[in-house]
């Protein structure tokens, strides 16, 4: 190594990663030059980190004190911006697993119904996040009313008194990041309920059901489970039996997933269910990129639900990957041993069962138990997708196999896997028998009668008064046109009018149909086109 | 020999070829077409403005047969067609001089049997 002599001193690993161009003296000094310039700002850069760092001492000076002795209490009031800093971007990613399910269900539904079930999520983005605003959050995470039934909504109406409060859901963290986290849980589960009707309902009522669905279902089992209500320490049930979900198993998932039985069965089948061979996937690289948003989206739902930037949100992170790749394995196993192929379908599908089921486990399992947990689910899940056939109900795009099984499975998974500590004395492989299975079993039945039960009756509500399917003209000549006036492909490119900068006055309302056909009292013979119910002349 | 020509609803052909091979037709092709009569297309709206399509998708199944089975082939796709709204389609017969087989080099009537 003759380039090592040339190197002067503590620098010789530099001088020997760049050797070629270092032969002559002046290349030399030139390069002693710029270390000196570069050490001087290191050296810069340290004193301004210092500064800040006595600058933060002033200003919090309640928090570093209580980081630096351990043992002593935290206050809770004092801002943590690790946590806080990691607990906005978590939150930005829970909220890309809306547009994620989006896209994972538009890929999965008939190419003229695509635009549609895109919407029901973005419809929910929308509704969701207003009604949290105003009452949800405060029927979820307010202080408990009706005996633990629900939160008081009216202790903070419209998010008041909570703008710059801190601390007062986790330690160190602004109430306003933890309600915005909290809010885009709500979406992505009424978000998911869409999957099990879709292609057949009217995006109106739509609407209406998410704004009544995330306040008498979602809000009172988040209050339950997460806001101190009924399964809270304190709570009627909680006082006796402790249940775990990490991040929403009962919640989001189990929740949605038998919501979307239940309204599947209030408004049936679509036309041609098991009988149409066209009903199948339109688009599956939108299902594996659906797919990819909603793993990538799910790290910040799953590791955020620590609150905190610490271990244990790097152990949910780490077993978000592990269940959710053993999942994906164990889906594909089955497909290749029962079909002979392994399917892209099958991969992305068994991710998210994956995902699903360490969703209630994520911080309470090790990295091997987040494995078990992973290929069970992909495996019970692979299995479930065909019971719709069996027993001839239309869950359009398997949530009830893959959100209500998966999430009952990850749930109940914490009875035999969860790692003992200060919240449970460990699940069976770990050494506490079945003690934490029986609340975990109790904690999935309750949450599954309660949104059952609501479920039904406000899909019933609504179908009756307003009625909450599309025509079936609507649905043969596909949902998109008829409910947005859009279609997703322009395949033919000819053809068709337009009118420039005038508004479209003349939208059909409500579903009813342009493209149905003309009813039967008009006399035979006559022209569409005449009919003057569009106003325009076509030529 | 007649070339048999349906433009029919897309959702038809099922019918159309449950009753053609009710009718012991077993063969025909089958094409996505797009069109219009007296049915009109739909109306779509991008940002407020109105963009209408007067082309509606249809299908085209096309058989060939010989003059005998003519009238009765046209029979049964009307019956698997049919549903009596604007928008069903239409049916027309061309004559063809010959054809081949190309697997056997068969001419004629014996092609298409």
């Amino acid at each position: 190594m003759p380039e090592k002599q040339l190197g002067p001193g503590g620098n010789t690993a530099v001088v020997a990663s760049d050797n070629e161009r270092l032969r002559s003296p002046e290349k030399l000094s030139m390069l002693n030059g710029c270390l000196v310039v570069l050490n001087g700002l290191v050296l810069i850069g340290l004193a301004v980190v210092g500064a800040q760092e006595r600058h933060f001492q002033r200003k919090a000076p309640k928090m570093n004190i209580s980081l630096l002795s351990v043992g002593m209490a935290v206050d809770p009031t004092a801002l943590d911006p690790g946590a806080t800093a990691w607990m906005l971007a978590a939150s930005a990613l829970v909220l890309l697993m809306t547009p994620g399910l989006a896209f994972f269900y538009g890929g999965l539904v008939r190419m003229k119904s695509v635009l549609n079930i895109m919407m029901m999520s973005f419809g929910a983005m929308g509704v969701v996040a207003v009604v949290w605003a105003l009452w949800g959050y405060g029927l979820a995470f307010g202080p408990d009313t009706m005996a633990g039934l629900v939160g008081d909504p009216f202790a903070n109406p419209g998010l008041s008194g909570l703008t710059s409060s801190i601390g007062g859901k986790a330690p160190g963290l602004p109430d306003m990041v933890f309600i915005g986290f909290q809010a885009t849980f709500a979406i992505i589960t009424v978000a998911l309920i869409s999957g099990a009707v879709a292609e057949r309902v009217r995006f109106g009522p739509w609407l209406l059901f998410a704004a009544l669905w995330v306040t008498l279902v979602y809000a009172p089992i988040a209050h339950w489970v997460w806001g101190g209500g009924l399964f809270g320490a304190t709570g009627i049930v909680g006082s006796k039996i402790s249940a775990l979900d990490f991040a929403g198993g009962t919640v989001v998932h189990m929740n949605a997933g038998i919501a979307g039985l239940m309204l599947a069965v209030v408004l049936g089948k679509r036309l041609g269910f098991m009988k149409d061979p066209n009903i199948r996937p339109h688009n599956l690289p939108f299902v594996m990129l659906g797919a990819g948003l909603l793993w990538f989206g799910w790290f910040g739902f799953n590791a955020g639900s620590e609150l905190a930037a610490d271990a244990t949100a790097g152990l949910a992170w780490t077993n978000t990957l592990l269940a959710t790749s053993a999942a994906l394995l164990g889906w594909l196993l089955v497909e290749r041993l029962r079909d002979g192929h392994a399917t892209s379908l099958g991969a992305a599908s068994g991710a998210v069962a994956g995902l699903v089921a360490v969703t209630p486990a994520c911080g309470f399992v090790d990295p091997v138990g987040a494995i078990l947990i992973g290929v069970v689910a992909g495996v019970l899940c692979a299995l479930a997708v065909g019971l719709k056939f069996r027993i001839g109900l239309d869950d359009s795009l398997d949530v009830v196999a893959v959100h209500f099984v998966g999430g009952l499975w990850g749930t109940l998974s914490l009875g035999f896997f969860a790692v003992p500590s200060a919240k449970t004395e460990g699940g069976l492989f770990y050494g506490g028998g079945l003690a934490q299975f029986w609340p975990q079993f109790l904690t999935a039945v309750i949450v599954t009668a309660w949104s059952a039960i609501m479920t039904t009756l406000i899909g019933y509500a609504i179908h009756k008064t307003m009625g909450m399917r599309v025509t079936e003209a609507s649905e043969r000549n596909g949902i998109d046109v008829t409910e947005h006036a859009e279609t997703a492909y322009e395949l033919l490119m000819v053809g068709g009018t337009f009118h420039p900068g005038e508004h479209h006055a003349k939208a059909a309302p409500g579903g009813a149909d342009p493209a149905a056909d003309i009813p039967a009292e008009l006399p035979a013979g006559v022209p569409a086109a005449s009919q003057g119910d569009r106003g325009k002349v076509r030529t | 020999m007649k070339l048999i020509t349906a433009i029919v609803r897309p959702e038809k052909v099922e019918t159309v070829r449950a009753a053609l091979e009710g009718f012991g037709v077993s063969g025909m092709t089958v094409s996505q077409a797009s069109g219009y009569g007296q049915q009109r297309g739909h109306v779509e709206v991008y940002r407020g403005t109105e963009y209408s399509s007067d082309l509606l998708p249809k299908v085209r199944v096309e058989v060939l047969v010989t003059e005998d089975a003519m009238d009765g082939v046209m029979a049964a796709i009307e019956a698997g067609a049919s549903t009596g709204r604007f928008g069903d389609g239409k049916i027309w017969t061309v004559s063809v001089s010959d054809a081949v087989r190309v697997r056997t080099g068969e001419r004629g009537v014996s092609a298409i049997d």
